[in-house]
Protein backbone atom coordinates (compact mmCIF):
# COMPACT_ATOMS: atom_id res chain seq x y z
CA UNK A 1 0.00 0.00 0.00
CA UNK A 2 1.76 3.12 1.22
CA UNK A 3 5.50 2.70 1.05
CA UNK A 4 8.19 5.13 2.11
CA UNK A 5 9.32 5.51 -1.48
CA UNK A 6 5.85 6.54 -2.63
CA UNK A 7 5.77 9.23 0.07
CA UNK A 8 9.10 10.74 -0.95
CA UNK A 9 7.86 12.28 -4.19
CA UNK A 10 8.43 16.06 -4.41
CA UNK A 11 4.75 17.06 -4.43
CA UNK A 12 4.01 14.79 -1.48
CA UNK A 13 6.90 16.25 0.53
CA UNK A 14 5.51 19.71 -0.18
CA UNK A 15 2.02 18.61 0.85
CA UNK A 16 3.34 17.06 4.04
CA UNK A 17 5.13 20.32 4.83
CA UNK A 18 1.86 22.21 4.34
CA UNK A 19 0.10 19.70 6.56
CA UNK A 20 2.77 20.00 9.26
CA UNK A 21 2.45 23.79 9.13
CA UNK A 22 -1.30 23.42 9.51
CA UNK A 23 -0.89 21.17 12.55
CA UNK A 24 1.60 23.60 14.11
CA UNK A 25 -0.76 26.49 13.45
CA UNK A 26 -3.58 24.53 15.11
CA UNK A 27 -1.35 23.78 18.10
CA UNK A 28 -0.41 27.45 18.61
CA UNK A 29 -3.40 29.45 17.43
CA UNK A 30 -6.23 27.35 18.83
CA UNK A 31 -7.11 26.87 22.47
CA UNK A 32 -6.05 23.60 24.03
CA UNK A 33 -5.93 24.67 27.69
CA UNK A 34 -9.09 22.68 28.44
CA UNK A 35 -7.35 19.38 27.75
CA UNK A 36 -5.74 18.73 31.17
CA UNK A 37 -9.05 19.29 32.92
CA UNK A 38 -11.01 16.99 30.65
CA UNK A 39 -8.33 14.38 29.93
CA UNK A 40 -9.57 11.77 32.45
CA UNK A 41 -13.13 12.12 31.19
CA UNK A 42 -11.94 11.91 27.59
CA UNK A 43 -9.94 8.75 28.28
CA UNK A 44 -13.00 7.21 29.88
CA UNK A 45 -15.11 8.24 26.89
CA UNK A 46 -12.70 6.76 24.35
CA UNK A 47 -12.52 3.56 26.34
CA UNK A 48 -16.32 3.38 26.41
CA UNK A 49 -16.49 3.92 22.63
CA UNK A 50 -14.10 1.04 22.06
CA UNK A 51 -15.91 -1.17 24.55
CA UNK A 52 -19.32 -0.52 22.96
CA UNK A 53 -17.86 -1.13 19.51
CA UNK A 54 -16.25 -4.42 20.53
CA UNK A 55 -19.25 -5.80 22.43
CA UNK A 56 -21.87 -4.88 19.83
CA UNK A 57 -19.76 -6.07 16.88
CA UNK A 58 -19.07 -9.46 18.45
CA UNK A 59 -22.67 -10.00 19.62
CA UNK A 60 -24.03 -8.67 16.34
CA UNK A 61 -21.79 -10.99 14.36
CA UNK A 62 -22.87 -14.00 16.41
CA UNK A 63 -26.47 -13.07 15.64
CA UNK A 64 -25.66 -12.52 11.96
CA UNK A 65 -24.50 -16.13 11.46
CA UNK A 66 -27.94 -17.69 12.03
CA UNK A 67 -29.54 -14.79 10.13
CA UNK A 68 -27.29 -15.39 7.14
CA UNK A 69 -27.65 -19.15 7.35
CA UNK A 70 -31.46 -18.93 7.53
CA UNK A 71 -31.52 -16.78 4.41
CA UNK A 72 -28.98 -18.88 2.52
CA UNK A 73 -30.29 -22.41 3.09
CA UNK A 74 -33.12 -22.14 5.61
CA UNK A 75 -36.70 -23.26 4.91
CA UNK A 76 -39.08 -20.41 4.07
CA UNK A 77 -40.43 -20.11 7.63
CA UNK A 78 -36.93 -19.23 8.84
CA UNK A 79 -35.76 -17.38 5.74
CA UNK A 80 -38.75 -15.02 5.56
CA UNK A 81 -38.48 -13.65 9.14
CA UNK A 82 -34.70 -13.30 8.79
CA UNK A 83 -35.09 -11.38 5.55
CA UNK A 84 -37.81 -9.17 7.06
CA UNK A 85 -35.60 -8.40 10.05
CA UNK A 86 -32.68 -7.40 7.82
CA UNK A 87 -34.93 -5.25 5.61
CA UNK A 88 -36.41 -3.40 8.57
CA UNK A 89 -33.06 -2.78 10.23
CA UNK A 90 -31.47 -1.62 6.98
CA UNK A 91 -34.48 0.44 5.96
CA UNK A 92 -34.82 2.68 9.01
CA UNK A 93 -32.34 5.12 10.59
CA UNK A 94 -30.32 3.79 13.51
CA UNK A 95 -31.10 6.91 15.54
CA UNK A 96 -34.79 6.06 15.29
CA UNK A 97 -34.11 2.46 16.36
CA UNK A 98 -32.12 3.63 19.37
CA UNK A 99 -34.84 6.03 20.44
CA UNK A 100 -37.57 3.45 19.83
CA UNK A 101 -35.84 0.96 22.12
CA UNK A 102 -34.76 3.46 24.78
CA UNK A 103 -37.87 5.61 25.04
CA UNK A 104 -40.34 2.98 23.88
CA UNK A 105 -39.22 0.01 25.98
CA UNK A 106 -38.12 2.39 28.72
CA UNK A 107 -41.67 3.73 29.02
CA UNK A 108 -43.25 0.28 28.68
CA UNK A 109 -41.27 -1.63 31.31
CA UNK A 110 -42.24 0.36 34.43
CA UNK A 111 -45.90 -0.45 33.75
CA UNK A 112 -45.31 -4.08 34.67
CA UNK A 113 -44.76 -4.67 38.39
CA UNK A 114 -43.02 -8.03 37.85
CA UNK A 115 -40.34 -6.32 35.76
CA UNK A 116 -39.84 -3.64 38.36
CA UNK A 117 -39.45 -6.27 41.07
CA UNK A 118 -37.07 -8.44 39.04
CA UNK A 119 -33.33 -8.59 39.59
CA UNK A 120 -32.71 -7.02 36.19
CA UNK A 121 -34.58 -3.83 36.97
CA UNK A 122 -31.55 -1.82 38.22
CA UNK A 123 -29.92 -2.51 34.84
CA UNK A 124 -33.04 -1.86 32.79
CA UNK A 125 -33.24 1.63 34.26
CA UNK A 126 -29.87 2.54 32.83
CA UNK A 127 -29.28 3.59 29.24
CA UNK A 128 -26.51 1.23 28.21
CA UNK A 129 -28.52 -2.01 27.82
CA UNK A 130 -30.69 -0.24 25.24
CA UNK A 131 -27.66 1.21 23.49
CA UNK A 132 -25.96 -2.19 23.31
CA UNK A 133 -29.18 -3.86 22.15
CA UNK A 134 -29.84 -1.29 19.42
CA UNK A 135 -26.29 -1.32 18.07
CA UNK A 136 -26.14 -5.13 18.22
CA UNK A 137 -29.37 -5.54 16.28
CA UNK A 138 -28.23 -2.98 13.75
CA UNK A 139 -24.89 -4.71 13.16
CA UNK A 140 -26.67 -8.08 12.94
CA UNK A 141 -29.10 -6.71 10.37
CA UNK A 142 -26.39 -5.42 8.05
CA UNK A 143 -24.12 -8.42 8.63
CA UNK A 144 -26.91 -10.95 8.19
CA UNK A 145 -27.15 -9.79 4.60
CA UNK A 146 -23.36 -10.02 4.16
CA UNK A 147 -23.20 -13.50 5.67
CA UNK A 148 -26.03 -14.70 3.41
CA UNK A 149 -23.86 -13.88 0.44
CA UNK A 150 -20.77 -15.33 2.11
CA UNK A 151 -22.45 -18.64 2.93
CA UNK A 152 -23.80 -18.96 -0.61
CA UNK A 153 -20.38 -18.08 -1.99
CA UNK A 154 -18.51 -21.05 -0.51
CA UNK A 155 -17.60 -23.41 -3.34
CA UNK A 156 -19.96 -26.37 -3.64
CA UNK A 157 -17.04 -28.82 -4.02
CA UNK A 158 -15.73 -27.96 -0.56
CA UNK A 159 -18.96 -29.07 1.07
CA UNK A 160 -19.27 -32.11 -1.17
CA UNK A 161 -15.72 -33.14 -0.23
CA UNK A 162 -16.59 -32.87 3.47
CA UNK A 163 -19.72 -34.94 2.90
CA UNK A 164 -17.72 -37.52 0.96
CA UNK A 165 -15.49 -37.96 4.01
CA UNK A 166 -18.58 -38.61 6.08
CA UNK A 167 -18.09 -35.55 8.23
CA UNK A 168 -20.97 -34.93 10.63
CA UNK A 169 -23.05 -31.91 9.63
CA UNK A 170 -22.09 -29.74 12.56
CA UNK A 171 -18.38 -30.47 12.21
CA UNK A 172 -18.67 -29.68 8.52
CA UNK A 173 -20.27 -26.36 9.36
CA UNK A 174 -17.70 -25.52 12.02
CA UNK A 175 -14.57 -26.69 10.18
CA UNK A 176 -15.34 -26.08 6.50
CA UNK A 177 -18.30 -23.88 5.81
CA UNK A 178 -18.15 -21.19 8.49
CA UNK A 179 -14.40 -20.44 8.26
CA UNK A 180 -14.57 -20.07 4.49
CA UNK A 181 -17.69 -17.93 4.68
CA UNK A 182 -15.99 -15.63 7.21
CA UNK A 183 -12.91 -15.47 5.01
CA UNK A 184 -15.11 -14.49 2.05
CA UNK A 185 -16.85 -11.85 4.12
CA UNK A 186 -13.76 -10.36 5.80
CA UNK A 187 -13.25 -7.38 3.47
CA UNK A 188 -16.90 -6.38 3.86
CA UNK A 189 -16.82 -7.09 7.60
CA UNK A 190 -13.91 -4.69 8.00
CA UNK A 191 -15.82 -1.93 6.25
CA UNK A 192 -18.96 -2.66 8.24
CA UNK A 193 -17.06 -2.56 11.52
CA UNK A 194 -15.76 0.90 10.65
CA UNK A 195 -19.36 1.90 9.87
CA UNK A 196 -20.30 0.53 13.29
CA UNK A 197 -17.58 2.68 14.88
CA UNK A 198 -19.10 5.66 13.10
CA UNK A 199 -22.51 4.72 14.50
CA UNK A 200 -21.40 4.66 18.15
CA UNK A 201 -21.68 8.45 18.74
CA UNK A 202 -25.45 8.10 18.26
CA UNK A 203 -25.75 6.54 21.72
CA UNK A 204 -24.63 9.87 23.17
CA UNK A 205 -28.20 11.03 22.47
CA UNK A 206 -29.48 8.68 25.17
CA UNK A 207 -27.07 10.02 27.76
CA UNK A 208 -24.19 7.58 27.45
CA UNK A 209 -20.89 9.32 28.04
CA UNK A 210 -18.64 8.09 25.22
CA UNK A 211 -16.08 10.16 23.33
CA UNK A 212 -18.60 12.18 21.32
CA UNK A 213 -20.51 13.07 24.47
CA UNK A 214 -17.27 14.24 26.11
CA UNK A 215 -16.59 16.58 23.18
CA UNK A 216 -20.13 17.96 23.40
CA UNK A 217 -19.67 18.46 27.11
CA UNK A 218 -16.47 20.47 26.56
CA UNK A 219 -18.30 22.58 23.99
CA UNK A 220 -21.15 23.29 26.37
CA UNK A 221 -18.93 24.04 29.37
CA UNK A 222 -16.31 26.22 27.71
CA UNK A 223 -17.96 27.44 24.48
CA UNK A 224 -14.91 26.20 22.58
CA UNK A 225 -16.40 24.81 19.37
CA UNK A 226 -13.80 23.59 16.91
CA UNK A 227 -10.95 22.25 19.04
CA UNK A 228 -12.79 19.38 20.76
CA UNK A 229 -14.51 18.40 17.52
CA UNK A 230 -11.23 18.37 15.58
CA UNK A 231 -9.56 16.28 18.26
CA UNK A 232 -12.57 13.96 18.25
CA UNK A 233 -12.32 13.55 14.47
CA UNK A 234 -8.65 12.62 14.88
CA UNK A 235 -9.51 10.08 17.58
CA UNK A 236 -12.07 8.40 15.32
CA UNK A 237 -9.63 8.40 12.41
CA UNK A 238 -6.99 6.71 14.54
CA UNK A 239 -9.42 4.03 15.71
CA UNK A 240 -10.66 3.52 12.14
CA UNK A 241 -7.07 3.24 10.94
CA UNK A 242 -6.25 0.60 13.55
CA UNK A 243 -9.38 -1.36 12.61
CA UNK A 244 -8.56 -1.20 8.89
CA UNK A 245 -5.00 -2.35 9.60
CA UNK A 246 -6.19 -5.20 11.82
CA UNK A 247 -8.69 -6.48 9.27
CA UNK A 248 -6.08 -6.32 6.51
CA UNK A 249 -3.74 -8.46 8.62
CA UNK A 250 -6.59 -10.93 9.22
CA UNK A 251 -7.30 -11.12 5.50
CA UNK A 252 -3.66 -11.75 4.69
CA UNK A 253 -3.49 -14.77 6.99
CA UNK A 254 -5.04 -16.87 4.26
CA UNK A 255 -3.15 -16.58 0.99
CA UNK A 256 -5.34 -16.00 -2.05
CA UNK A 257 -4.54 -17.66 -5.33
CA UNK A 258 -3.15 -15.33 -7.94
CA UNK A 259 -2.52 -12.32 -5.70
CA UNK B 1 -56.47 1.08 18.48
CA UNK B 2 -58.90 4.01 18.32
CA UNK B 3 -56.49 6.00 20.40
CA UNK B 4 -53.67 5.25 17.96
CA UNK B 5 -55.73 6.47 15.01
CA UNK B 6 -56.57 9.61 16.93
CA UNK B 7 -52.91 10.27 17.73
CA UNK B 8 -51.87 9.78 14.12
CA UNK B 9 -54.73 11.75 12.54
CA UNK B 10 -53.69 14.54 10.24
CA UNK B 11 -55.61 17.40 11.87
CA UNK B 12 -54.23 19.15 14.99
CA UNK B 13 -55.20 17.00 17.95
CA UNK B 14 -53.38 14.22 16.07
CA UNK B 15 -49.73 14.47 15.10
CA UNK B 16 -49.89 12.81 11.67
CA UNK B 17 -49.57 16.15 9.89
CA UNK B 18 -46.37 16.95 11.77
CA UNK B 19 -44.91 13.58 10.86
CA UNK B 20 -45.72 14.03 7.19
CA UNK B 21 -44.23 17.52 7.23
CA UNK B 22 -41.11 16.06 8.81
CA UNK B 23 -40.99 13.37 6.13
CA UNK B 24 -41.26 16.05 3.44
CA UNK B 25 -38.35 17.96 5.00
CA UNK B 26 -36.31 14.76 5.21
CA UNK B 27 -36.95 13.95 1.55
CA UNK B 28 -36.17 17.51 0.50
CA UNK B 29 -32.80 17.38 2.25
CA UNK B 30 -32.06 13.86 1.06
CA UNK B 31 -32.77 14.80 -2.56
CA UNK B 32 -30.74 18.01 -2.33
CA UNK B 33 -27.81 16.31 -0.59
CA UNK B 34 -27.87 13.39 -3.02
CA UNK B 35 -27.80 15.79 -5.98
CA UNK B 36 -25.06 17.94 -4.45
CA UNK B 37 -23.13 14.80 -3.58
CA UNK B 38 -23.44 13.54 -7.16
CA UNK B 39 -22.00 16.80 -8.50
CA UNK B 40 -19.08 16.61 -6.06
CA UNK B 41 -18.72 12.93 -6.86
CA UNK B 42 -18.57 13.47 -10.60
CA UNK B 43 -15.97 16.21 -10.21
CA UNK B 44 -14.06 14.13 -7.68
CA UNK B 45 -14.11 10.99 -9.82
CA UNK B 46 -12.85 12.84 -12.88
CA UNK B 47 -10.23 14.56 -10.73
CA UNK B 48 -9.09 11.25 -9.28
CA UNK B 49 -8.87 9.59 -12.69
CA UNK B 50 -7.52 12.36 -14.90
CA UNK B 51 -6.26 15.04 -12.49
CA UNK B 52 -2.67 15.93 -11.61
CA UNK B 53 -0.82 14.29 -8.70
CA UNK B 54 -1.61 17.07 -6.20
CA UNK B 55 -5.33 17.09 -7.00
CA UNK B 56 -5.42 13.29 -6.74
CA UNK B 57 -3.78 13.34 -3.31
CA UNK B 58 -6.09 16.06 -2.03
CA UNK B 59 -9.11 14.07 -3.20
CA UNK B 60 -7.71 10.94 -1.57
CA UNK B 61 -7.45 12.82 1.73
CA UNK B 62 -11.02 14.10 1.32
CA UNK B 63 -12.56 10.68 0.67
CA UNK B 64 -10.49 8.97 3.38
CA UNK B 65 -11.25 11.53 6.08
CA UNK B 66 -14.96 11.72 5.34
CA UNK B 67 -15.29 7.95 5.33
CA UNK B 68 -13.39 7.50 8.60
CA UNK B 69 -15.03 10.20 10.75
CA UNK B 70 -18.58 9.65 12.07
CA UNK B 71 -21.25 11.55 10.13
CA UNK B 72 -22.48 13.09 13.36
CA UNK B 73 -19.08 14.69 14.04
CA UNK B 74 -18.74 15.85 10.43
CA UNK B 75 -22.23 17.32 10.53
CA UNK B 76 -21.37 19.37 13.60
CA UNK B 77 -18.01 20.55 12.21
CA UNK B 78 -19.42 21.44 8.79
CA UNK B 79 -22.46 23.06 10.36
CA UNK B 80 -20.35 25.39 12.51
CA UNK B 81 -17.83 26.05 9.72
CA UNK B 82 -20.66 26.81 7.29
CA UNK B 83 -22.48 29.23 9.59
CA UNK B 84 -19.20 30.89 10.61
CA UNK B 85 -18.09 31.40 7.01
CA UNK B 86 -21.43 32.80 5.91
CA UNK B 87 -21.60 35.16 8.88
CA UNK B 88 -18.04 36.35 8.24
CA UNK B 89 -18.87 36.92 4.58
CA UNK B 90 -22.07 38.73 5.53
CA UNK B 91 -20.17 40.83 8.08
CA UNK B 92 -17.54 41.77 5.49
CA UNK B 93 -20.27 42.90 3.12
CA UNK B 94 -21.87 44.97 5.85
CA UNK B 95 -24.87 42.80 6.69
CA UNK B 96 -25.76 41.62 10.17
CA UNK B 97 -25.94 38.00 11.32
CA UNK B 98 -27.64 35.75 8.84
CA UNK B 99 -30.09 33.05 9.84
CA UNK B 100 -29.32 29.95 7.80
CA UNK B 101 -32.25 27.81 6.78
CA UNK B 102 -32.17 24.29 8.12
CA UNK B 103 -32.76 22.79 4.69
CA UNK B 104 -29.80 24.62 3.15
CA UNK B 105 -27.53 23.68 6.06
CA UNK B 106 -28.65 20.06 5.87
CA UNK B 107 -28.02 19.87 2.13
CA UNK B 108 -24.57 21.46 2.46
CA UNK B 109 -23.51 19.18 5.30
CA UNK B 110 -24.88 15.88 4.01
CA UNK B 111 -23.89 16.76 0.43
CA UNK B 112 -20.22 16.95 1.38
CA UNK B 113 -20.47 13.60 3.17
CA UNK B 114 -22.30 12.02 0.21
CA UNK B 115 -19.77 13.51 -2.20
CA UNK B 116 -16.96 11.39 -0.76
CA UNK B 117 -18.88 8.15 -1.26
CA UNK B 118 -20.15 9.26 -4.68
CA UNK B 119 -16.56 9.99 -5.76
CA UNK B 120 -15.55 6.40 -5.08
CA UNK B 121 -18.66 4.90 -6.70
CA UNK B 122 -18.38 7.00 -9.86
CA UNK B 123 -14.64 6.46 -10.11
CA UNK B 124 -15.22 2.72 -10.06
CA UNK B 125 -18.02 3.02 -12.61
CA UNK B 126 -15.96 5.14 -15.02
CA UNK B 127 -13.09 2.68 -14.74
CA UNK B 128 -15.48 -0.16 -15.61
CA UNK B 129 -16.36 1.37 -19.00
CA UNK B 130 -14.65 -0.59 -21.78
CA UNK B 131 -11.74 1.69 -22.70
CA UNK B 132 -12.46 1.34 -26.41
CA UNK B 133 -15.63 3.41 -26.08
CA UNK B 134 -13.73 6.37 -24.68
CA UNK B 135 -10.91 5.95 -27.16
CA UNK B 136 -13.44 5.92 -30.00
CA UNK B 137 -14.90 9.22 -28.78
CA UNK B 138 -11.40 10.68 -28.53
CA UNK B 139 -10.51 9.39 -32.00
CA UNK B 140 -13.46 11.33 -33.43
CA UNK B 141 -12.09 14.46 -31.74
CA UNK B 142 -15.05 14.87 -29.39
CA UNK B 143 -14.49 17.77 -26.99
CA UNK B 144 -14.08 16.60 -23.35
CA UNK B 145 -17.38 18.00 -22.03
CA UNK B 146 -19.36 16.54 -24.88
CA UNK B 147 -17.60 13.22 -24.40
CA UNK B 148 -18.56 13.32 -20.70
CA UNK B 149 -22.19 14.03 -21.55
CA UNK B 150 -22.60 11.71 -24.53
CA UNK B 151 -20.27 8.80 -23.76
CA UNK B 152 -18.84 8.61 -20.25
CA UNK B 153 -21.99 9.31 -18.23
CA UNK B 154 -24.40 7.10 -20.22
CA UNK B 155 -21.86 4.26 -20.42
CA UNK B 156 -21.03 4.28 -16.71
CA UNK B 157 -24.68 4.52 -15.58
CA UNK B 158 -25.30 0.78 -15.44
CA UNK B 159 -22.18 0.26 -13.33
CA UNK B 160 -22.94 3.16 -10.99
CA UNK B 161 -26.65 2.58 -10.34
CA UNK B 162 -26.38 -0.17 -7.67
CA UNK B 163 -23.88 1.89 -5.65
CA UNK B 164 -25.88 5.07 -6.12
CA UNK B 165 -29.07 3.31 -5.01
CA UNK B 166 -27.28 2.37 -1.80
CA UNK B 167 -26.02 5.93 -1.42
CA UNK B 168 -29.53 7.32 -1.80
CA UNK B 169 -30.73 5.03 1.01
CA UNK B 170 -27.84 6.29 3.16
CA UNK B 171 -28.89 9.86 2.33
CA UNK B 172 -32.47 9.29 3.47
CA UNK B 173 -31.32 7.63 6.68
CA UNK B 174 -28.62 10.20 7.40
CA UNK B 175 -31.19 13.00 7.40
CA UNK B 176 -32.21 11.58 10.79
CA UNK B 177 -28.83 12.74 12.15
CA UNK B 178 -29.86 16.35 11.58
CA UNK B 179 -32.26 15.84 14.48
CA UNK B 180 -29.21 16.15 16.72
CA UNK B 181 -28.50 19.70 15.50
CA UNK B 182 -32.17 20.53 16.07
CA UNK B 183 -33.53 20.43 12.56
CA UNK B 184 -37.21 19.50 12.24
CA UNK B 185 -37.00 16.46 10.04
CA UNK B 186 -38.99 13.27 10.52
CA UNK B 187 -37.05 11.81 13.45
CA UNK B 188 -37.11 15.00 15.53
CA UNK B 189 -40.80 15.65 14.76
CA UNK B 190 -41.48 12.10 15.88
CA UNK B 191 -39.59 12.55 19.10
CA UNK B 192 -41.45 15.75 19.87
CA UNK B 193 -44.79 14.11 19.17
CA UNK B 194 -43.84 11.09 21.27
CA UNK B 195 -42.57 13.17 24.17
CA UNK B 196 -45.66 15.35 24.39
CA UNK B 197 -48.15 12.47 24.15
CA UNK B 198 -46.07 9.81 25.96
CA UNK B 199 -47.04 7.38 23.18
CA UNK B 200 -43.46 6.49 22.30
CA UNK B 201 -44.11 3.18 20.58
CA UNK B 202 -46.92 4.49 18.41
CA UNK B 203 -44.94 7.37 16.99
CA UNK B 204 -41.55 5.71 16.60
CA UNK B 205 -43.17 2.74 14.88
CA UNK B 206 -45.16 5.06 12.62
CA UNK B 207 -41.98 6.95 11.67
CA UNK B 208 -40.20 3.64 11.11
CA UNK B 209 -42.99 2.60 8.75
CA UNK B 210 -42.63 5.89 6.83
CA UNK B 211 -38.86 5.42 6.46
CA UNK B 212 -39.35 1.82 5.41
CA UNK B 213 -41.89 2.88 2.81
CA UNK B 214 -39.41 5.32 1.34
CA UNK B 215 -36.71 2.63 1.29
CA UNK B 216 -38.88 0.00 -0.38
CA UNK B 217 -40.30 2.45 -2.94
CA UNK B 218 -36.78 3.69 -3.75
CA UNK B 219 -35.70 0.09 -4.28
CA UNK B 220 -38.44 -0.30 -6.90
CA UNK B 221 -37.56 2.96 -8.61
CA UNK B 222 -33.84 2.17 -8.76
CA UNK B 223 -34.56 -1.31 -10.13
CA UNK B 224 -36.47 0.41 -12.96
CA UNK B 225 -33.64 2.87 -13.56
CA UNK B 226 -31.10 0.07 -13.61
CA UNK B 227 -33.11 -1.86 -16.17
CA UNK B 228 -33.32 1.29 -18.27
CA UNK B 229 -29.60 1.99 -17.93
CA UNK B 230 -28.78 -1.54 -19.02
CA UNK B 231 -30.89 -1.49 -22.16
CA UNK B 232 -28.82 -2.14 -25.22
CA UNK B 233 -26.25 -4.06 -23.21
CA UNK B 234 -25.70 -7.74 -23.92
CA UNK B 235 -27.66 -9.81 -21.40
CA UNK B 236 -24.76 -11.52 -19.68
CA UNK B 237 -25.32 -9.63 -16.45
CA UNK B 238 -28.37 -10.88 -14.67
CA UNK B 239 -30.35 -8.19 -12.88
CA UNK B 240 -29.81 -8.38 -9.14
CA UNK B 241 -26.82 -10.68 -9.45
Amino acid sequence: MITLRSLLVPHRIAMMAVFAALVLWCAYALRWDWIPKYAPLAAEGIWRTIWILAVTSVLGFLLAIPLGLAQAIGPWYLAAPARTFCTIIRGTPLLLQIWLLYYGLGSLFPQYPWIRESELWPYLRQAWPYAVLALTLSYAGYEGEVMRGAFSGVARGQIEAAQAFGMPRFTMFRRIWLPQAIQNALPTLGGETILQLKATPLVATIAIVESYAVASRVRQDTFIVYEPLLLLAVVYMVIAGILAYGFRKLEQRVPVKGH
Amino acid sequence: MEQVIELLSLSPPGWGGNLLRGLLHSLEIALGAFGFGLLIGLGGAIGKLYGGPVLRDILAVYTTVVRAVPELVLILILYYVGTDLINKAAGAMGYGRVEISGVAAGIWVLGIVQGAYATEILRGAIKAIPIGQIEAARAFGMPPLKMLRRVTIPAMMSFAIPGLANLWLIATKDTALLAVVGFNELTLETRQAAASTRAYFTFFLAAGALYLMVTLLSGRVFARIEKWARKGQPGHRRAGA
